[in-house]
C-alpha cells in the first residue's frame, strides 16, 4: 500500500497509506459518526472544502452503488477511514469504495488511529489538514496546512450550487423498485441550490411539489417571477457568512413567500432575519443527534451535517423563535417566525443517510404552503 | 414525563435458573433494574429462584424471595407484600410468562398490581404468532408466509402451499425449544409431533424457509412520550437457519447500506409501536435475502433479552437500567447517559469498534447430542471481544471461548470432502472450517455457496488465513509484520507456534519492537464527548487514552464465558469481591469477556477491561496496571488456570498461595497433608499410564473413580466399573490433558457425601456452610441436591466436618474461600477433595446464612483480619435451603440422563424454608419438576434397591398413589401386598408398553435407579420419555425418598413464602 500521510494545522501528524486516489488534498478536518452511509456523505456537497473522517472502522463494507447518491459525484474534498473493505458485498453493489475514489480523484487515507483523531479534534476543534500520497515530508505538509483559508467566510456555495435552473423529477427510494415515479404535483416550490442533496428535491417531489432548482445567486426578483408557492432554501457547505448576496435575496422574499430551510438554508434564514451565526468547535456530524421538538416535547433521531449554528438569542428579538433544541449540547435546531410563514431547522429530515423521524417536516411545509394559497 | 408518584412498591420477576436460552443475562438486567429503581426510591420486591444471582443478593432489594417463579408461589408474595406494580419485561422469557399467566389468572387484578413496561394486550400480540402475523399486516410488514397448526394434517396443508424446507416453531417456548427444520414429509412429521408436545399450548407455526437469508437484530427503546430510539444493531455472521443465541453475531450491522438499514429501523419503529410495548426494551429479528434486500420480521422479544445485554455491553448504552426507569415514567431525554455525563439517553449509540459474540456449546458434555446447530439453542454460554476491526474482534472472542483455540482452524487434518461438508452443515466447527477451506485453497466463492455466510465476513476471515504464512516469514524479523500480525487479532501464541519460537518469546520481542497493546474506551458516541467511566478493550492502535490511575488497585479475573461448571456463581463471588475492594478504597478492576454479567457491567467495578482471559491479554493489564495483586480464586477454572504463569511472570497474587492450590492437586503432596493432620481419604493413587492404573485399580478395588488432575465441573471425570471401562476412558483421558496425570480413587459406595464452603484470613476460619447432598456418593457435587444445615447427620458429625475443614485451610494457609467435599461412610469421614477457592455453592450458602462469603474473603485477601461472626457458627439456623440442580437435557433428545462425576447441569434452584421438606419441595417446583399429589407411579429399580423401595412404594400406596411396574420389580412388591399394575418393558416388544403409557400422560411421576455401567441403557428411553414428556422423576433412592416426604408435606399443608431479610433477621 502506498503511504499517505495527514498533517494537521496545528502539526499533529497521522501516517497510514493511501486510499483512492493518490495526491494531494486539503481542507477542513472533521468527523462523522454515522455508521452506515458513507456514499450519501461522500457525494453531500455540503462537504465541500471539508475532509470527512469517518469514526465506524469498517467503511466501504456494501460497496458503492448507482442509487445511493445525494449528487451528481463525490464533493468531499478527502476521505479517511481505519480500513477501507477490499470488497463490496452487497447485492446493489457496482463498484468498491477504492474505486470509486480513484475514479472521482478524491484523495483518501486510511489505516490510521482514527479515534485518535477524533479526540484530537473533538479536544483541539475541527481544523484545516492536508492528505498526501505525494510527499512525504510533514514539515512541508504543515507549511501549507498553515497557509490553508479554512472555510469562515469562505464562498464554498459558488463552488457547488447549479449553474442554471433545472426541474427535479425524481421521487425516493424504495426497495425492489428504486426511485419511484411520485404523485402528480400540487404546489410549486423553487429550491435555491446551495449545494442541495437529492433526497431534499425526492422529498419534496413525494410531498406534492413540483420542484424547480435555481442557482444560489438568483436574485429575488426572478424568484417572484417564477410565482412559486413557496421556497425552499438548501443545505450546503462552509459558512453561511460567504454568501451574502443570498442573505440579501432571502432577506427580500421574507414575509412574501412561505419558506423552508435545512442546514445552510436555517442558516441562511436566521442571518436573513437579522440574527448572528458562530462556528461550532467541531461540530455535528452523524445520525444520531436528539433533537427536541419544543412545541411537542417529543425527541427526534435526526441526521446533521453542519459547522455553523444559528444564536437563537440574537434573533428572539425580531420575530423569531426556537423551535427545536439539540439535547446533546442545547443549540438551536429550528427557527421560526411568529407571523410570517417560514421555517427551518438545521439538521435533515431529509436523512439519506440517518434516521426518517423527522421526514414529517415536508409535509408541515406543504401544509403551510396550502394555507397561504388557500 | 418526571416519575410516576401514585407508585411505592414494586414487585420484580427474575428467570430462575440457569438454563439453555436463559442464562446470566437476566441476572444482569434485574440487577440493574433493582439498583435503578432503589435509586428512584421505590421499594423493590424481588423473587427468583436463582441463589447464585447478584439480584438476590439480600443487600439489594428491600425484600428478597428466593422461591419458585410459578403463579401460586408469586402469588402469595403479592398477597404478602401488596405492591401496586409488577415489572415483568427483565426476567426473561420465564417472567414474562409469570406475568401472564398472573394477570390472566386474575391475580394481578385482585390485588390491584398494575403491569408496567408491557401491558398483557401486547405481551400477547408479540408472543402469540398469530396475533403477532395479524399486527405486521395491519403495519404492512411482511413476515415469511406461514401458517398456524395444531395437527399434523394442519401442517401439511400449510406445507404444501410454503413449500420445503419448513420450519416449524412451537408457541411459548424458550430458546427456542421444540423447533426445527424440515426437509421431506417424514421430517415434518417428526418436526410437528416433536413441536406440539413441547408448546404448552399445543401449537406450532410452520413457516416458509428463509434459510440462508441475512439475519440481523435491532435492540429498541421506547419511552411512554413515544420516543423511539434503536441502541444497537446486530448481524449474524451465520445466516438464517441458526439460532440467533448459537450464531457468531456482530456489532453493528456491516453489510446493509443506510437505505436497507434506516428501512429496518423504520419496521422496528412501526413494530414497537403496533405492538404496543409502552417502555423499555424490546429485540425484533429481521431476515433480509441477500439477492434482492427483501426484508422479512422473524419475532420481537416484547422485553428485555439475551441480545439486549450483548447490545449494552457493545454499546455501553445500558438497556434494563433505562428500561426500569422508563417502566417507572421517565422519558430518555430525562434520563443522563451515565458514560457522557451531560448527554441524555434519548439517543442511539455510535461506536467504533467491531464487536463479537461467538457462542460456547459443552458438547463435550453430551457426547451422544446431535451437533447440528439449528433453530433450537444448544449453546450453553458466550464470548463477546472488541476490536478495531471484524478480524482483530473475531480472533480475540475465537481465544477467550477457552477451548485452546488459538486460530481459525479445526486443529486436525480434513480432506476437501470433509470440509465441504463441515461448511454444509452448520456445527459448532463451521467457522473454524472456513479457516482450513481457505488454507486447503478453497475460493471464497464456494465457501460462501456451501455456507451462505456473507462473501464479508468470509474475506475477512480470509485475509486473517492468508496472512499466517507472512506471520511463519517474517515476523520474527520484521516489526511492522509483527504489528500487522496483532492488529489482524493474532494471538502471541498463534504467532509464535507459526514461527516457530514460544510464546514468551513473542512476548518480548514485542516489548523491544514497541508492538504494545493499546486500550480504547467503549463510550456510546464514538469519542464525540467526553467519556468518564473507564470501560476499556485492548487493540493496537497508535494511542491509549486510559492511562491507569494512581490509586491502589486490584485486579479480579472473571470467570469468561458460561458453561457447564462454570456459570453465574464465580461471577457472582467476582462481583462482590469488586464491591469489597470498593468499600475498602481500593480500585476494583475487572477483567472478563462474558457479555451476559453482572461483573462486565461498566458500573460494578472502577475499570472494565472486557478482554479474554488469557496469559497475554491478562500480562497487558497486569503490566501497566500494576496492581497490588491479582485475584484468581474467585472465577473458577479461568482465572485458576492462570495462577502459576502470572505469578512466575512475577504478578502478586492476592490470598491463598498459588501453592496451596498445587499442594491440594497434587497427589503425593495431598497425601502426605490428609496423613499429617491425621484424617482419611478414599484408597488411590496417581497413574501416568494405563499399566499404572489398572495396577492401582485392581489394588483398590472397583469400582473407582477415575479423573485428570486440575478440573473443574468433573470434566472427564467418571466412575468406572472394571478393566474395560478403564482401558476405554485412559485412552480418551490422554486426549483430555496431556500434561496431567490421571487420579484414581477407590469409590466410596453408598457414602454421604458433604460439602463445606469455608472463609479464612490464615489464622481464623469460618465454616459458612455445612451441605449435606440428597444423592450418595458419585453424583458430582454440582449435580447433586444439597441441604444447608445438614439433614440427616448428627450434630457431633457436623462439628467434626467443620473441625477438618479447618484444620485443612489452616495446614494449606487459605486466605480467601476454601471449599471441601467429604464423604461419611460407616461413621468415618473421607476428604474427598479440597479446593482451596470460590465454589459454585458460595452463594448459595451466602443466600443461605446471610454471610457474603466472597465479601468477607476478599477483605481477608486484603489483609484485613475476618471479623468474629460468632453467630454465623453457633446459632442453630431457623430454617434450611435446599439446592437443586438443572439440566439441559430437554434440548439434547438421544442424551442419557443418568447423572454421575461429570457435571451435566447448567443451573440452580434454591428451596428455602423451616421445614425441610417444604424447602425441598420448593426446590423441586423451582427446578420445574412439580410433584404429583395423585395418580400413578412408575416404578423401577435395580436390584440392589428393591429392598429399600419398598417401604417408598409404601408410602405412596398411602397417599393415595397407583403403582405401576415392569414384571421384576411388581414382583417384589406384590409379594409385600401391594397391587401393582404390570406393564411390558419396550424390549419386551409388547404393547402398550411403559413409554405408551408415558406418552398418554397416564404417569405421573418416575422413580427409576437404572443399573450401573452398560446394563443402565436397557431403561434409557424410560428416562428420555420421562424428560420430553415432563414427567417428574427421580433416579437414585435418596432423591426419590426426600421427593415422596416433600409429597406429604404438599399434600399435608400450605406452602408459605417469607424473605430472605426475614429469615436472615430471625437467625441473628
Amino acid at each position: 500500500m502506498t503511504p499517505a500521510i495527514l498533517v494537521l494545522r496545528d502539526g499533529r501528524v497521522f501516517r497510514g497509506g493511501a486510499l483512492g486516489a493518490l495526491g494531494e488534498a486539503s481542507g477542513e478536518v472533521i468527523f462523522n459518526t454515522a455508521m452506515s452511509g458513507y456514499q450519501e456523505i461522500l457525494t453531500d456537497p455540503s462537504y465541500r472544502g471539508q475532509i470527512v473522517m469517518m469514526t465506524y472502522p469498517l467503511i466501504g463494507n456494501y460497496g458503492v452503488n448507482l442509487e445511493d447518491v445525494e449528487s451528481r459525484r463525490p464533493w468531499v474534498n478527502g476521505f479517511i477511514v481505519k480500513e477501507a473493505s477490499p470488497i463490496a458485498s452487497n447485492f446493489r453493489a457496482s463498484t468498491s469504495l477504492h474505486d470509486y475514489l480513484r475514479t472521482h480523484g478524491i484523495v483518501g487515507l486510511q489505516g490510521i488511529d482514527t479515534r485518535a483523531l477524533t479526540r484530537h479534534l473533538r479536544d483541539h476543534g475541527a481544523q484545516d489538514g492536508i492528505i498526501s500520497s505525494v510527499e512525504a515530508d510533514p514539515a512541508r505538509l504543515l507549511e501549507r496546512a498553515r497557509a490553508l483559508p479554512g472555510l469562515v467566510g469562505r464562498d464554498l456555495v459558488a463552488e457547488v450550487t447549479t449553474e442554471a435552473p433545472f426541474a427535479w423529477q425524481e421521487g425516493s427510494w424504495e426497495l425492489a423498485r428504486g426511485y419511484v415515479p411520485p404523485p402528480a404535483p400540487h404546489l410549486r416550490v423553487v429550491a435555491y441550490d446551495c449545494g442541495v442533496k437529492l433526497n431534499i428535491l425526492r422529498q419534496l417531489r413525494m410531498a406534492g411539489c413540483e420542484v424547480t432548482v435555481v442557482p444560489a445567486a438568483t436574485s429575488a426578483a426572478e424568484i417572484l417571477e417564477r410565482r412559486p408557492d413557496g421556497l425552499f432554501l438548501s443545505n450546503g457547505p462552509g459558512d453561511p457568512e460567504g454568501v451574502p448576496y443570498l442573505i440579501a435575496s432571502v432577506r427580500e422574499l421574507l414575509g412574501r413567500l412561505p419558506i423552508f430551510g435545512i442546514c445552510l438554508g436555517h442558516q441562511i434564514l436566521g442571518l436573513a432575519g437579522g440574527g448572528r451565526t458562530y462556528k461550532l468547535p467541531f461540530g455535528h456530524h452523524g445520525a444520531n443527534h436528539p433533537v427536541k421538538d419544543l412545541a411537542t416535547g417529543k425527541v427526534e433521531i435526526t441526521a446533521q451535517n453542519h459547522g455553523f449554528a444559528v444564536d437563537p438569542d440574537s434573533v428572539g428579538a425580531r420575530g423569531w423563535e426556537p423551535t427545536h433544541v439539540n439535547l446533546n449540547d442545547g443549540t438551536c435546531e429550528g427557527l421560526r417566525h411568529r407571523e410570517w410563514p417560514a421555517f427551518s431547522v438545521q439538521y435533515h429530515p431529509e436523512a439519506s443517510p440517518g434516521p426518517h423521524d423527522a421526514n414529517h417536516l415536508f409535509h408541515r411545509f406543504t401544509e403551510l404552503m396550502a394555507r397561504k394559497g388557500g | 414525563m418526571p416519575k410516576r408518584t401514585d407508585l411505592h412498591r414494586i414487585l420484580i420477576v427474575g428467570s430462575g435458573p440457569i438454563v439453555i436460552g436463559q442464562a446470566c443475562e437476566f441476572d444482569y438486567s434485574g440487577t440493574q433494574a433493582v439498583k435503578a429503581l432503589r435509586e428512584e426510591g421505590f421499594e423493590v420486591v424481588l423473587v427468583n429462584s436463582n441463589p447464585a444471582t447478584i439480584m438476590t443478593d439480600p443487600e439489594l432489594a428491600h425484600r428478597t424471595y428466593v422461591e419458585p417463579l410459578t403463579p401460586e408461589f408469586v402469588a402469595k408474595i403479592i398477597a404478602r407484600e401488596r405492591p401496586q406494580a409488577l415489572l415483568p419485561t427483565l426476567g426473561g422469557q420465564t417472567g414474562l410468562n409469570l406475568a401472564v399467566a398472573l394477570a390472566e389468572d386474575g391475580t394481578l387484578d385482585r390485588f390491584g398490581v398494575e403491569l408496567i413496561g408491557a401491558k398483557l394486550p401486547a405481551i400477547k400480540k408479540a408472543e402469540d404468532r398469530d396475533l403477532f402475523k395479524q399486527a405486521m399486516q395491519r403495519i404492512g410488514i411482511a413476515l415469511p408466509r406461514s401458517g398456524y397448526a395444531r395437527s399434523f394434517d394442519e401442517a401439511r396443508a400449510i406445507v404444501r402451499q410454503i413449500g420445503y424446507p419448513a420450519i416449524i416453531r412451537p408457541s411459548f417456548t424458550l430458546g427456542g425449544t421444540g423447533g426445527s427444520i424440515a426437509y421431506n414429509p417424514e421430517e415434518l412429521e417428526e418436526a410437528i409431533r416433536w413441536g406440539l408436545q413441547m408448546s404448552p399450548v399445543g401449537t406450532v407455526l410452520v413457516e416458509e424457509s428463509v434459510i440462508g437469508w441475512k439475519e440481523f437484530e435491532l435492540e429498541v427503546m421506547r419511552d411512554l412520550a413515544d420516543n423511539v430510539v434503536i441502541i444497537c444493531s446486530i448481524e449474524n455472521v451465520d445466516p438464517m437457519g441458526v439460532h440467533t443465541g448459537d450464531s457468531v453475531t456482530v456489532a453493528p450491522a456491516q453489510t446493509l447500506t443506510d437505505k436497507e438499514y434506516q428501512l429496518m429501523r423504520d419496521a422496528a419503529i412501526a413494530i414497537i409501536r403496533e405492538i404496543g410495548v409502552e417502555t423499555g426494551g424490546s429485540n425484533i429479528q429481521f431476515a433480509v435475502n441477500p439477492e434482492d434486500g427483501r426484508l422479512v420480521v422473524i419475532e420481537m422479544n416484547p422485553r428485555v433479552s439475551r441480545s439486549s445485554a450483548l447490545a449494552s455491553k457493545a454499546t455501553g448504552f445500558p438497556i434494563a437500567k433505562i428500561a426500569a426507569k422508563l417502566a417507572v415514567g421517565y422519558t430518555l431525554d430525562e434520563i443522563r447517559n451515565d458514560i457522557t455525563r451531560e448527554t441524555p439517553a434519548s439517543f442511539e449509540p455510535a461506536i467504533d469498534y467491531c464487536v463479537v459474540k461467538f457462542p460456547r456449546w459443552a458438547f463435550e458434555k453430551f457426547p451422544e447430542a446431535d451437533r447440528t446447530l439449528t433453530t433450537q439453542m444448544k449453546s450453553v454460554g458466550e464470548v463477546m471481544a472488541i476490536g478495531r476491526t471484524f478480524k482483530e474482534a473475531l480472533q480475540k472472542a475465537v481465544r477467550s471461548l477457552e477451548e485452546d483455540r488459538w486460530a481459525l482452524t479445526l486443529g486436525r487434518t480434513a480432506d476437501a470432502d470433509e470440509l465441504r461438508a463441515l461448511l454444509r452443515v452448520p456445527t459448532p466447527e463451521r467457522l473454524f472450517a472456513v479457516g482450513d477451506a481457505y488454507r486447503a485453497g478453497f475460493a471464497t466463492q464456494e465457501i460462501h455457496g456451501l455456507t451462505r455466510i456473507d462473501p464479508w465476513f468470509l474475506e475477512g476471515i480470509r485475509e486473517i488465513v492468508l496472512f499466517e504464512p507472512e506471520i511463519a516469514r517474517a515476523a520474527l524479523a520484521d516489526a511492522d509484520v509483527l504489528r500487522r500480525a496483532k492488529q489482524l487479532g493474532f494471538a502471541d501464541r498463534r504467532i509464535a507456534e507459526l514461527a516457530g519460537t514460544t510464546e514468551g518469546a513473542v512476548r518480548r520481542l514485542r516489548r523491544e519492537r514497541g508492538v504494545v497493546a493499546t486500550f480504547k474506551m467503549v463510550d456510546t458516541c464514538a469519542a464525540e464527548f467526553v467519556a468518564h467511566t473507564p470501560y476499556l478493550y485492548s487493540t493496537y492502535e497508535e494511542e491509549d487514552e486510559a492511562p491507569p490511575t494512581d490509586r491502589p488497585k486490584v485486579v479480579i479475573l472473571g470467570s469468561g464465558p458460561n458453561r457447564i461448571g462454570q456459570g453465574v456463581e464465580f461471577d457472582y463471588c467476582c462481583v462482590h469481591a469488586a464491591f469489597a475492594l470498593r468499600d475498602l478504597g481500593v480500585e476494583a478492576i475487572m477483567v472478563n469477556c462474558n457479555p451476559e454479567t453482572v461483573s462486565t457491567d461498566y458500573d460494578t467495578s472502577d475499570r472494565l477491561y472486557f478482554e479474554p482471559l488469557t496469559l497475554e491479554d491478562v500480562l497487558n493489564i497486569v503490566e501497566r496496571e500494576r496492581p497490588l495483586g491479582v485475584i484468581v480464586q474467585f472465577g473458577g477454572q479461568t482465572p485458576l488456570k492462570l495462577a502459576v504463569p502470572l505469578r512466575e511472570a512475577g504478578v502478586p497474587i492476592l490470598g491463598t498461595p498459588p501453592d496451596a492450590i498445587d499442594r491440594a492437586e497434587d497427589r503425593q503432596r495431598f497425601n502426605e497433608l490428609i496423613t499429617e493432620l491425621g484424617l482419611h481419604q478414599a484408597a488411590g493413587a496417581t497413574a501416568r499410564s494405563l499399566p499404572e492404573a489398572q495396577a492401582i485399580a485392581i489394588g483398590v478395588g472397583y469400582p473407582v473413580l477415575v479423573r485428570p488432575s486440575y478440573v473443574l465441573g468433573g470434566r472427564a471425570m467418571r466412575l468406572v466399573y472394571d478393566d474395560e471401562d478403564l482401558r476405554e476412558y485412559m485412552r480418551e483421558a490422554v486426549l483430555v490433558s496431556p500434561e496431567h496425570p490421571v487420579l484414581i480413587d477407590k469409590f466410596l459406595e453408598d457414602a454421604i457425601e458433604i460439602d463445606v464452603d469455608a472463609v479464612a484470613d490464615g489464622e481464623r476460619v469460618i465454616v459458612g456452610g455445612v451441605m449435606e447432598h440428597i444423592e450418595k456418593a458419585g453424583v458430582h457435587s454440582g449435580d447433586a441436591a444439597c441441604a444447608l444445615p445438614p439433614y440427616s447427620l448428627g450434630e457431633d458429625q457436623v462439628r467434626e466436618l467443620a473441625a477438618e475443614a479447618r484444620a485443612l485451610a489452616r495446614a494449606l494457609g487459605v486466605v480467601g474461600l476454601i471449599n471441601v467435599q467429604f464423604a461419611i461412610r460407616n461413621e468415618t469421614v473421607y476428604v474427598l477433595e479440597v479446593n482451596p477457592r470460590a465454589s459454585r455453592t458460595v452463594p448459595f450458602v451466602s443466600k443461605a446464612i446471610g454471610l457474603p462469603l466472597a465479601k468477607v474473603a476478599t477483605a481477608a485477601m486484603l489483609g484485613q483480619p475476618i471479623a468474629p461472626h460468632g453467630w454465623i457458627e453457633e446459632r442453630e439456623l431457623a430454617h434450611i435451603a435446599v439446592k437443586e440442580s438443572v439440566f439441559p437435557f430437554i434440548k439434547f433428545p438421544g442424551v442419557d440422563i443418568v447423572l454421575g462425576p461429570e457435571m451435566k447441569s447448567t443451573g440452580e434452584v434454591m428451596g428455602i424454608d423451616r421445614d425441610f421438606r417444604k424447602a425441598y419441595l420448593k426446590a423441586q417446583i423451582a427446578a420445574d419438576s412439580a410433584l404429583p399429589t395423585s395418580g400413578k407411579v412408575f416404578v423401577s429399580v435395580k436390584n440392589r434397591d428393591k429392598r429399600l423401595v419398598m417401604t417408598l412404594a409404601k408410602r405412596l400406596v398411602e397417599m393415595g398413589f397407583a403403582l405401576v411396574a415392569t414384571a421384576g420389580t411388581a414382583r417384589v412388591l406384590e409379594r409385600h401386598g401391594m397391587s401393582v399394575e404390570l406393564i411390558h418393558k419396550v424390549a419386551e416388544g409388547y404393547r402398550p408398553n411403559v413409554i405408551d403409557l408415558m406418552k398418554r400422560g397416564e404417569i405421573a411421576l418416575v422413580l427409576n435407579t437404572p443399573e450401573d455401567g452398560r446394563a443402565r441403557k436397557d431403561s434409557y428411553m424410560i428416562r428420555s420419555t420421562a424428560v420430553t414428556q415432563h414427567i417428574p422423576y427421580y433416579l437414585t433412592m435418596d432423591g426419590a425418598q426426600t421427593a415422596i416426604g416433600a409429597i406429604e408435606a404438599l399434600l399435608k399443608g400450605e406452602q408459605h413464602v417469607l424473605s430472605l431479610q426475614e429469615y436472615h433477621d430471625a437467625g441473628r
